[in-house]
């Protein structure tokens, strides 16, 4: 989903600067990047390979999950791309992609998360269409046989691992607008695709001791070259499954100075992608819990249609302290329907 | 209160009268204390760059992964490491010749490199945003100290540079990717760095890659700060020194100002004033003297580490090949000590005329030079005491072994020999007076003897410097003759070349083995090896007639190179057989290799120990030897086509070199290694000289009453004046010529002992008489220049300030 604006805000804060740098023009040059534009076809297997052309673009999973004993848990893989330059011909080291990793997995207690940073042009990162794989290190998102699903998902990190294969019959979901994702009303937009039907096996390790799990995954791939507007500061982004076996994709994109950017997308069962209407979403905080300093909307109250669901967080530390930090972590959803998902916030000052 | 004050007001007048012995006082404790902390900050600078260069990419805190050998091998190991879950950043080093510098270039990526292994800015503090600005991406940008920054302003085909304090000098920081592109490495890297925070690895490493890296043992970073121990430690002794000989002037000033204020202080007696009160007004004074001093000295100090960091880094750099920035940063610590060393010194120096105030009776006499009276007691006691510190000298150096002993022998040395120079002196004016037939002569001979205790303390001080000047010089100089001709019978082949792999040095082997002006191939190989911890170097050799016919040996056994060849015996360098008391026909354990040692041979300017073994038998005992450099010889007359060939032929670049630029390098290498030690000597040169200034200055005015008479008895100022002058000349003329004497059981000292015990060699002992000549003529004019001004105002002074004399109430 919005993690264009993730990857703005990671990479312009990341403590290596020399990818913070490539921000610094951001404004200016972004017109020599491939541009953003509605109707544009979107087709795979082509589109689930890198833009090199586009500045920003991410692979980004989370899955919903219980272990044997039905204990929940998250998990999160995401793989975000970063082009320095437009028209980047540069080889080996003198490539200008840049690669970052995020991988967490979240219990009721517990919040895991590691971080990988790469270069492209080398092979430490990296990702192709056909036969898919995206990578970074020994992290990677890959088929598994012949088509492009079933896929195979890995990350590592100081105290975790997870090991997990996605499947699904499903074709690709295109969110916005035909896969175009508009992201404020000034034209800020990116081409934003899903797969929120995957189902999910494996093994998950933690501290060591490695047990089974099952549960649902959800997949967003998106690309752009533009940012968010200047004045949006952060977003709270949900995806839900729902006990009816629809999902839903919304979003809020905070201002200091106008109301908040509402968007979101209904998808039936059998996929069907519908743009929700501003006035079909309701988006309001219920409790908020300190996080790192920060005070964080943990607890909402989702209006959508004529659903009103209670989504609350599995667990409310679930802080990914990476370059750029963030809250990403499960939910649980009540309320006149059932269900489960995935919130991400960004965007919380300390102190505020 | 107010009366410690009115006392302290009376005592300071001393000071508006005597400007001249404030000069000197405050002179000599600024100059002792300035020389004290200049050589503290040389050493504390030296120091923390080693720390630096330990720290480099991480040191020992941060594995490191690479070939035994340590080609370079492809980045195709780095990231398939990494897709193994291997935590590693890859690293490509190498050198460059950037117009006359070679440049260390370090090739690191920074997205993946450990944090412990940072080597700029993010490793030290809060990250500058544009820091990196540039780095990862053409036209690339470098990172270089400061010295090197300006050194390379305006080279082309370097990438932009950006100054970095805490950067190693002539080393540039790059990114990998530029590295490579400087290096001519496309695709290839030295090392990979394991991040040691990064969870272990699960699969094994020959499972990941097939390039068989292995862990690379890093050099034990203590090495460095133990080699060069002994260097700063000489250092540390001629900062002492030059104190000591500034303390001499301070106590001498300090003795002069007790005597002359004995009026003065018999006065505030008898007005009531406590001895204890009075000391303690004394001790006042002194404080806040020593401290002004002090803190002027430690600016002084900063001025001269400065002007000679860059001749400490040059020696530095050629003894061990420790990169130290030619410039100083300033600490806060040195402020301290330094100013606590001048407080202290004055102190010291002032000891015995505090104590002597204290125990004054209040009617002390008021009579001047009272504490002159006892001139012949006190030489006799001082006499004695030399005696004893002679003594204690010679059985320092004969009968102990260390290099602090070697310097405490020292140190006795000097002292002993720097108190018995009065007495001898003494002696040798009596024996003129005796000789004197005319009246004036005697009157030169006994008034030089009256003079002597006044200048004897001065005199002291360029004995000093005279005798450390000849010993250091000698030592020098020995050196100097015996490094040349080693360095002549040791550098035989007329070419070398070490080849960048081993393809190519096969290659080259086949290419020279066809051409006929190559008459033989002189391969070795070398191993790195520890002896009870301490680093020694193996060499391997082919057995060849030049060996046989050239290799200077300090001891060697019948047969030696056949049994050396046959792999049953080694030659070991002087370094190494000092440290472990190797002698020939002894037994030895080196790595895997056990057998005799067959001889010794000198290894100058070789920090490690070194053992030389054949080609074959380091081949077989010591798995991790790689390929060293090669000798070639050619016809006579070919070695420049040869050199012109090979490097048309291969990429050799600066690792061809003919055997006449290899003696010019190491020949300038030795003399950087003793640049800090000439210039130290010219400075303690420069302190003796201001010490018989002040003292000539001082004792001018007081001396009036002995030359008044003879002005009455008709010499003409400007007669009195010449006599003056060759009064002084003469004292220096003899202190100098004592020096010589001195000066050699100093050199003595430093070739035996101290050289033995700091580097590990001895040298032949060579005499220079010109040297000598040279030193005393340089005495000589010191003392007549030091003379000049006080001898000139006696010249033209007004007859009625020698008539005053008279008048006067003495």
């Amino acid at each position: 989903m919005n993690a264009s604006a993730i990857l703005f805000a990671v990479l312009a804060l990341l403590p290596l600067p020399a990818l913070a740098q490539g921000f610094a023009g951001l404004g200016t040059e972004s017109e020599a990047y491939a541009p953003v534009r509605p109707g544009t076809p979107i087709t795979f297997p082509d589109d689930h390979g890198p833009h090199p052309g586009h500045r920003i673009e991410w692979w980004y999973i989370t899955a919903n999950l219980t272990d044997a004993d039905g204990a929940p848990l998250g998990v999160q893989w995401t793989l975000f791309r970063q082009a320095n330059a437009p028209d980047d011909a540069g080889e080996g080291w003198e490539s200008q992609q840049y690669w970052m990793g995020h991988a967490a997995v979240t219990t009721a207690d517990a919040h895991h998360h590691a971080e990988r940073l790469g270069r492209g042009g080398v092979g430490q990162a990296g990702a192709r269409a056909a036969p898919f794989e995206a990578w970074i290190d020994d992290w990677s998102f890959e088929s598994a046989g012949e088509g492009w699903s079933p896929l195979r998902l890995r990350a590592k990190g100081a105290d975790f691992a997870y090991d997990l294969t996605l499947s699904t019959d499903a074709p690709m979901v295109l969110q916005g607008d035909g896969g175009y994702s508009r992201k404020s009303d000034r034209g800020q937009a990116s081409y934003y695709v899903s797969q929120p039907f995957f189902t999910v096996s494996g093994t998950v390790t933690l501290d060591g001791a490695a047990r089974e799990v099952r549960g649902r995954g959800w997949m967003d791939r998106e690309w752009s070259s533009q940012p968010l507007a200047p004045d949006q500061t952060g977003w709270d982004w949900f995806s839900l499954h729902l006990e009816s076996g629809a999902k839903v994709m919304l979003f809020r994109l905070r201002s200091d100075d106008r109301p908040p950017y509402v968007a979101g997308n209904w998808i039936d069962p059998d996929g069907t992608s519908t743009p929700l209407r501003p006035d079909e979403i309701g988006m309001e905080p219920l409790a908020t819990a300190e996080v790192h300093g920060r005070t964080v909307p943990v607890d909402w109250r989702l209006r959508i249609r004529d659903l009103d669901l209670t989504a609350r967080a599995l667990n409310r530390q679930s802080w990914n302290g990476t370059s750029f930090p963030y809250w990403e972590g499960p939910i649980e959803i009540d309320g006149t329907e059932g269900g489960i998902g995935y919130l991400e916030m960004t965007g919380y000052a300390p102190g505020e | 209160m107010t009366r410690a004050r009115h006392a302290l007001a009376a005592l300071l007048s001393h000071w508006r009268r005597k400007p001249l012995q404030l000069v000197a006082l405050l002179g000599g404790l600024m100059i002792a204390t300035a020389l004290w902390s200049g050589v503290q900050a040389l050493n504390a600078q030296a120091r923390d760059a080693y720390d630096r260069a330990a720290r480099t990419l991480g040191g020992d805190a941060v594995p490191s992964y690479a070939l035994p050998g340590g080609e370079r091998f492809g980045q195709d190991a780095f990231v398939a490491l990494r897709r193994a879950g291997w935590a590693v950043s890859p690293v490509l080093e190498g050198s460059i010749r950037v117009g006359e510098r070679r440049v260390r270039v370090i090739g690191i990526e920074p997205l993946t490199v450990p944090a412990q292994a940072r080597m700029t800015g993010a490793a030290s503090g809060p990250v500058d945003g544009t820091l990196f600005e540039g780095f990862m991406a053409p036209p690339w940008r470098a990172f270089a100290h400061p010295e090197t920054v300006a050194a390379l302003a305006g080279e082309a085909d370097l990438p932009p540079l950006t100054a970095q304090g805490d950067l190693t000098p002539d080393t540039l920081l790059v990114d990998i990717g530029a590295a490579q592109a400087l290096l001519g490495a496309p695709g290839q890297v030295s090392r990979l760095l394991l991040d040691p925070d990064a969870p272990a690895p699960t699969v094994a490493l020959e499972v990941a890659t097939d390039v068989p890296l292995a862990r690379a043992e890093t050099e034990a970073q203590g090495d460095l700060d133990r080699l060069t121990r002994s260097f700063h430690l000489n250092l540390t002794a001629f900062g002492l020194l030059a104190f000591l000989v500034g303390l001499f002037i301070v106590y001498s000033a300090i003795a002069l100002a007790f005597e002359q204020r004995l009026p003065v202080m018999r006065t505030l007696r008898a007005l009531g004033i406590s001895a204890r009160m009075l000391t303690g007004v004394l001790l006042a004074e002194l404080l806040t003297l020593s401290l002004l001093a002090g803190i002027a000295g430690v600016a002084g100090g900063y001025l001269i580490a400065s002007a000679l960091m860059p001749d400490v880094a040059a020696s530095l750099g050629g003894l061990y090949g420790a990169e130290v920035p030619g410039t100083l940063s300033l600490r806060p610590a040195w402020w301290a000590s330094g100013v606590a060393i001048s407080v202290g010194g004055a102190l010291a120096a002032a000891a015995y005329s505090l104590a002597k105030t204290y125990r004054m009776p209040p009617l002390a006499s008021a009579r001047r030079h009272a504490w002159r009276a006892a001139q012949g007691t006190w030489l006799r006691a001082q006499g004695a005491l030399a005696v004893a510190l002679l003594l204690a000298a010679a059985i320092f150096m004969n009968c102990t072994t260390g290099l602090v002993a070697g310097f405490a022998g020292l140190a006795a040395l000097l002292l002993g020999a720097a108190l018995a120079l009065p007495p001898a002196l003494a002696l040798i004016l009596r024996a003129g007076q005796a000789l004197a037939r005319r009246p004036l002569a005697q009157w030169f001979w006994a008034d030089a003897q009256q003079q002597l205790s006044g200048l004897s303390l001065a005199l002291m001080a360029l004995l000093l410097a005279l005798g450390a000047n000849i010993g250091v010089g000698t030592m020098v100089n020995g050196f100097r003759d015996t490094f040349t001709n080693w360095l002549d019978q040791r550098l035989v082949a007329e070419v070398y070349y070490n080849a960048r792999s081993d393809a190519q040095d096969a290659e080259i082997a086949a290419w020279l083995g066809t051409r006929d002006d190559v008459t033989a191939l002189l391969p070795t190989l070398t191993a790195e090896e520890r002896m009870d911890g301490l680093p020694v170097g193996i060499v391997g050799f082919r057995d060849h007639p030049t060996y046989r016919g050239s290799w200077p040996m300090i001891d060697i056994a019948p047969n030696a190179f056949d049994r050396v060849a046959a792999g049953t015996a080694a030659f070991a360098s002087e370094q190494l057989a000092n440290r472990f008391g190797l002698s020939v026909g002894q037994e030895m354990t080196v790595g895997g290799w056990r057998g005799t040692v067959a001889g010794i041979y000198p290894d100058y300017g070789n920090p490690k120990g070194q053992v030389s073994l054949a080609y074959d038998t380091v081949a077989d005992a010591f798995p991790d030897a790689r390929r060293g450099g090669t000798g070639l010889r050619v016809v006579p007359g070919a070695t420049a086509a040869v050199v012109a060939a090979l490097g048309a032929r291969f990429d050799l670049g600066d690792n061809l070199i003919d055997q006449k630029s290899l003696k010019a390098y190491s020949t300038e290498v030795f003399e950087d290694t003793f640049a800090v030690t000439a210039a130290l000597n010219v400075l303690t040169m420069g302190v003796a000289g201001f010490a018989l200034f002040m003292s000539l200055l001082t004792l001018s005015e007081m001396r009036l009453p002995q030359l008044a008479p003879l002005w009455a008895a008709g010499i003409t100022r400007r007669g009195l004046a010449g006599l003056e002058m060759a009064k002084t000349l003469a004292m220096a003329l003899f202190t100098a010529l004592l020096a010589i004497p001195l000066g050699l059981a100093v050199a003595w000292c430093l070739v035996a002992v101290v050289n033995v015990q700091a580097f590990g060699w001895r040298l032949p002992f060579h005499l220079f008489p010109m040297q000598w000549a040279a030193l005393v003529l340089l005495a000589v004019a010191t003392a007549g220049l030091a003379a000049l001004w006080p001898i000139d105002s006696l010249r033209r002074m007004p007859p009625v300030r020698l008539v005053r004399v008279f008048t006067d109430e003495r």
